[in-house]
């Protein structure tokens, strides 16, 4: 079915529309609204090629579809391999999706340098579709890491007041975690002879090699997910990041990280997945989510406590990922997928007022029903889907997610579920103090309601959210095979190896 | 086969006779020549460059065997005459706004490149300092061409000083190699610890004191910590485009020349250089990365920048596998680019026609020159190694390398010292897009500089497309140092 190469025409087709950017020369009026046109078309072109990936894709087989091979640097056996498969091909659409509404909520939010703007932001999205479709470990890599650039020059160009300090923090912090996975990808390498991703997942490696190779994947990805406590670069960087910069943050660069521990971590290196799940995973993804919603429900600053409560979310899909049952991995792709749209929402929903007053800060809005009351339901909707209300997508992930703890290990079950309470606590507070009450600011008296732009950025959002939460098996259904064909490679490896022991692991003298 | 065969040696014969001609053409024109002279520089770099990619691959003898050509050479010297045509290329502008439009400058150059393929096709010791005295000696004068201005008269006569002690080093190491092994020639060196191996006897203490001098010597030329003290001094003291000429092309011949010394005729003593190689690697790298960012001259960064570079290339030569000389091969081509675009910019660094260099007066630069400022961010974040620029690819083969050879501890020490490294870069990126321009650089550029940042920032962004058959010709070229 492969016949042309649809996963290259994603990947590319934004970097194209980069370069129709940059050759636009005239009045900087007419660049700029060239621009924005442009990579809204070229964002709008991509997110329905990408529709013809969703609706082509064939259910029921873990096998990489649309798969793609030119050999690149033949000395080393290190060829341009694409593909997905039912893990991958949800975050190629949640990529697509997000970048064209990005675009749509800079629209007006961004004003100076537009044109560097919408060409970091379509070569952002060729990045992120890259890495998702790459299925050599080089080529993944690389655009891994190529993410950074966009990403820091937007957050450092067009983010607020301590914008540079952010913008440091993101980058040597990531940088810092990959670069130790890039070692990891260097030593596979070198003990197999290959970066082919479908060939290495089948492929054993010796298991006192794994904890090492774990822990060096382990420092990117706990870092991108971002996982307790690396989690520090994550609410300066979205506090400061531009609306859409939060957006793409919270929506694509944290599921990179779970991505990650599903892709590489667990099938590759099952033996140290089991040993370290219990070490590492479970405790901390545990403090992620009581302790960051805590500190959540203490935030001034609406985009803070959302970033806050995208640590506590990806508490919960880590754990999912590492329970390594049905149900829990299918509630981590369930909560990661839900959680890009959502919160990428909550992120737009403040930018909307931000938009208007220019404040992030709680205690600067009150009452805003009574001048917004279509902006109130729209940010009830995403509010109930962040808390986990049923008929939401935030729900069916978390709820997966729960089933598979229980089935592993009840104390984490419980302690993961007590977030769920205080992430109810920290939304609702948050919806209180800026939707209800009298609205006593004067300034407040003339903000108006949410243009038709804005609806329009919202619908599909929305539609998703309530698709996911009360249909998901649409979604299910993706990814069941590729699910199951990950569980059942796992446990194989694990009885191959006899059951994981720290005596296999560590070498004892 | 061992003969005086000329017709390997071509192209540095040619290049010694057009050298003088040029010599010759500008005592004659006296002022004026200046000009022609430089463009006929390039163009007969031009040709010596073509007559190496059109010569024979095989092994080839010339001198009695004290010059050897092979892949590797061909390879290097390549890099080393790209690297020398651009940056001269370069200059033009640059001494005739400076009132250093002398005609000697660019035949100092030229003698400089000579020295520089000598010793890249060095195979014998005395070869080996012919070549190194013929370049440093140009390198002395040209550093110290500015000789009414302190700081290059200062930087010319430190880089003298420093320099004569490293060859003092390097002549008394090998005088202890000729001591102890009776020979100075690369193959017969090779022999002689072969049988030492063979018949498992230690190698004589005083040949392993001659390495080390030998090698401290040469370490020197790389600019490799702890031999790297003249670097930021001279580098600032140089006028631009002899920094970057100095950052550019004698690098590439210098760590040839290691890299040839090391892996030839003292393959064997391996685990005696391994040692001493880790720690020079180690410590450029986490000095070249550390003492970066504090500094306020962009000149001096890029003095920084180069050691922790050649850091990075010393990783290879510590794996001292084939696939680590292949890595060192991609690093400095990557590396000579990166360079010679970088220097390209800070050639356009001027205000109201006077040359800046405080990496402040890059400030806003986003605004003020967008294009110049893009090309400036693809080369930064290239030299940080960010994929998928080039620089990311050249780390990328030197530590596979270092992981091959087990040398985990080098590795992880390497790319925590590249994040670090990376901070520094990215700094220059912050000042040229998040802060607003205080003086505004002067505008246009001229049309040479322009070519060379477009075309080396294209190739950090397009050497994706081009990787396949630059790293077959590496490896073609690793594979030539380890056939003999």
């Amino acid at each position: 079915m492969s016949d042309w190469p649809l996963l290259s025409l994603i990947t590319f087709l934004p970097l194209l529309g980069a370069a129709f950017i940059f050759f636009i020369r005239s009045e900087p009026e007419v660049v700029a609204r060239n621009a924005r046109a442009v990579a809204l078309w070229f964002s709008l072109g991509t997110f329905v090629l990408s529709l013809w990936l969703w609706f082509s894709f064939e259910r029921g087989t873990a096998e990489f579809q649309w798969a793609e091979e030119v050999l690149w640097i033949p000395g080393f056996n290190i060829s341009y391999r694409m593909g997905v498969d039912g893990i991958s091909m949800p975050f190629v659409l949640l990529s697509t999706l997000l970048t064209p509404l990005c675009i749509l909520a800079s629209w007006e939010a961004i004003k100076v340098r537009v044109k560097e703007y919408m060409i970091a932001f379509l070569v952002l999205e060729t990045m992120m579709v890259g890495m998702f479709c790459a299925l050599d470990f080089v080529v993944f890599y690389i655009f891994f890491e190529g993410v950074l650039i966009p990403m820091f020059l937007i957050i450092g160009v067009w983010g607020g007041a301590r914008r540079v300090y952010s913008a440091f923090k993101f980058f040597l912090f990531t940088l810092a975690g990959s670069v130790l996975m890039l070692l990891a990808i260097l030593a596979i390498y070198f003990e197999t002879g290959i970066t082919d991703i479908p060939t290495l997942l089948d492929t054993r490696l010796p298991p006192e090699m794994q904890t090492w190779l774990w822990l060096a994947f382990f420092a990117s990805f706990a870092v991108k997910v971002p996982m307790w406590p690396v989690h520090t670069w994550l609410p300066d960087a979205h506090v400061e990041a531009p609306t859409a910069g939060s957006v793409i943050l919270a929506g694509v660069l944290l599921k990179m990280g779970g991505y990650g521990f599903l892709r590489f971590s667990l099938p590759m290196l099952p033996e140290a997945s089991a040993l370290f799940t219990p070490l590492l995973i479970y405790p901390l993804s545990i403090i992620a989510v009581i302790y960051t919603s805590l500190v959540a429900l203490a935030q001034e600053d609406m985009k803070k406590l959302i970033a806050y409560s995208s640590v506590a979310h990806m508490g919960f899909v880590t754990v999912g990922i590492f329970t390594v049952t049905q149900q829990g991995i299918e509630g981590a792709m369930i909560q990661m997928l839900s959680h890009g749209v959502v919160s990428a929402a909550l992120f737009l929903i403040v930018g909307v007022i931000y938009d208007r007053m220019h404040s992030r800060l709680i205690e600067r809005y009150d009452g805003l029903v009574e001048r917004m009351p279509a902006y109130a339901l729209m940010f009830m909707v995403f509010m109930l889907a962040s808390v986990g209300l049923p008929g939401t997508s935030g729900f069916v992930g978390e709820f997966l997610v729960l089933v598979g703890a229980f089935q592993v290990n009840t104390a984490v079950a419980v302690l993961c579920a007590s977030g769920m309470v205080l992430g109810a606590a920290y939304m609702l507070y948050l919806y209180r103090r800026v939707i209800f009450g009298k609205m006593t600011k004067e300034d407040l008296r003339t903000i108006l309601d949410i243009s038709w732009r804005e609806k329009a950025i919202f619908a599909p959002l929305i539609a998703v959210v309530l698709w996911m939460g009360i249909y998901p098996m649409s979604f299910i259904d993706v990814m069941a095979a590729s699910v199951a064909n990950v569980i059942d490679n796992y446990e194989a490896a694990l009885a191959a190896a006899e059951g994981p022991s720290l005596a296999a692991l560590l070498p004892v003298e | 086969m061992i003969s005086l065969d000329l017709t390997s040696a071509l192209p540095e014969v040619f290049l010694a006779c057009a050298a003088m001609v040029l010599l010759m053409l500008g005592v004659f024109r006296r002022a004026g020549s200046t000009r022609l002279v430089l463009v006929l520089t390039v163009v007969v770099l031009a040709v010596a460059l073509l007559l190496i990619v059109f010569s024979p691959d095989d092994r080839a003898l010339a001198f009695n065997g004290l010059f050897v050509t092979d892949n590797f050479t061909a390879y290097m010297k390549v890099l080393v005459l790209l690297g020398a045509a651009l940056t001269i290329g370069m200059s033009l502008g640059y001494i005739e706004r400076e009132q250093m439009d002398r005609f000697e400058f660019p035949v100092l150059m030229l003698f400089a490149t000579l020295g520089m393929l000598a010793m890249v096709s060095a195979n014998d010791l005395i070869s080996l300092y012919l070549g190194l005295e013929l370049q440093s000696l140009s390198l002395y004068v040209i550093t110290a061409f500015r000789r009414d201005t302190v700081r290059s008269s200062e930087a010319g006569l430190k880089y003298f000083v420093l320099g004569a002690l490293s060859s003092g080093m390097l002549l008394y190491g090998s005088s202890m190699v000729y001591g102890f092994a009776g020979s100075t020639n690369f193959e017969a060196l090779a022999e002689v610890l072969a049988a030492d191996l063979a018949f498992d006897r230690t190698p004589s203490l005083g040949l392993i004191v001659g390495l080390v001098f030998l090698l401290a010597g040469l370490a020197f030329k790389v600019s490799a910590v702890p031999f790297h003290m003249w670097t930021p001094d001279v580098y600032e003291g140089a006028p631009t485009p002899v920094t970057a000429f100095l950052a550019s092309a004698p690098k590439v011949a210098a760590m040839a020349l290691i890299v040839r010394v090391m892996v030839g005729p003292f393959g064997d003593l391996f685990e005696q250089w391994q040692q001493i190689v880790v720690v020079i690697s180690i410590g450029s790298m986490v000095l070249g990365a550390f003492a970066a960012i504090n500094q306020t001259n962009i000149k001096r960064l890029m003095a920084y920048s180069s050691i922790g570079h050649m850091g990075y290339v010393l990783v290879g030569l510590a794996a001292g596998t084939e696939a680590g000389v292949l890595g060192i091969v991609v690093y400095l081509a990557i590396y000579l680019i990166m360079n010679i675009g970088t220097f390209a910019c800070i050639l356009c660094m001027s205000q109201e026609g006077r040359m800046v260099e405080r990496i402040e007066d890059l400030k806003g630069l986003g605004k003020s020159n967008p294009l110049m400022a893009l090309a400036m961010t693809i080369l930064m974040f290239s030299m940080a190694g960010i994929p998928p620029l080039a620089g990311f690819f050249g780390k990328y083969f030197v530590f596979l390398a270092a992981i091959e050879a087990g040398l985990y501890a080098l590795a992880v020490i390497g790319v925590l010292a590249s994040v670090v490294g990376a901070f520094y870069y990215v700094r220059i990126v912050k000042l040229m897009y998040f802060e607003e321009p205080a003086e505004v650089l002067d505008r246009p550029i001229g049309a040479v500089l322009r070519l060379m940042i477009t075309g080396t920032s294209l190739a950090m962004v397009l050497f994706l497309l081009v990787a396949g058959p630059v790293v077959g010709g590496a490896g073609a070229a690793a594979a030539a140092l380890f056939a003999g």
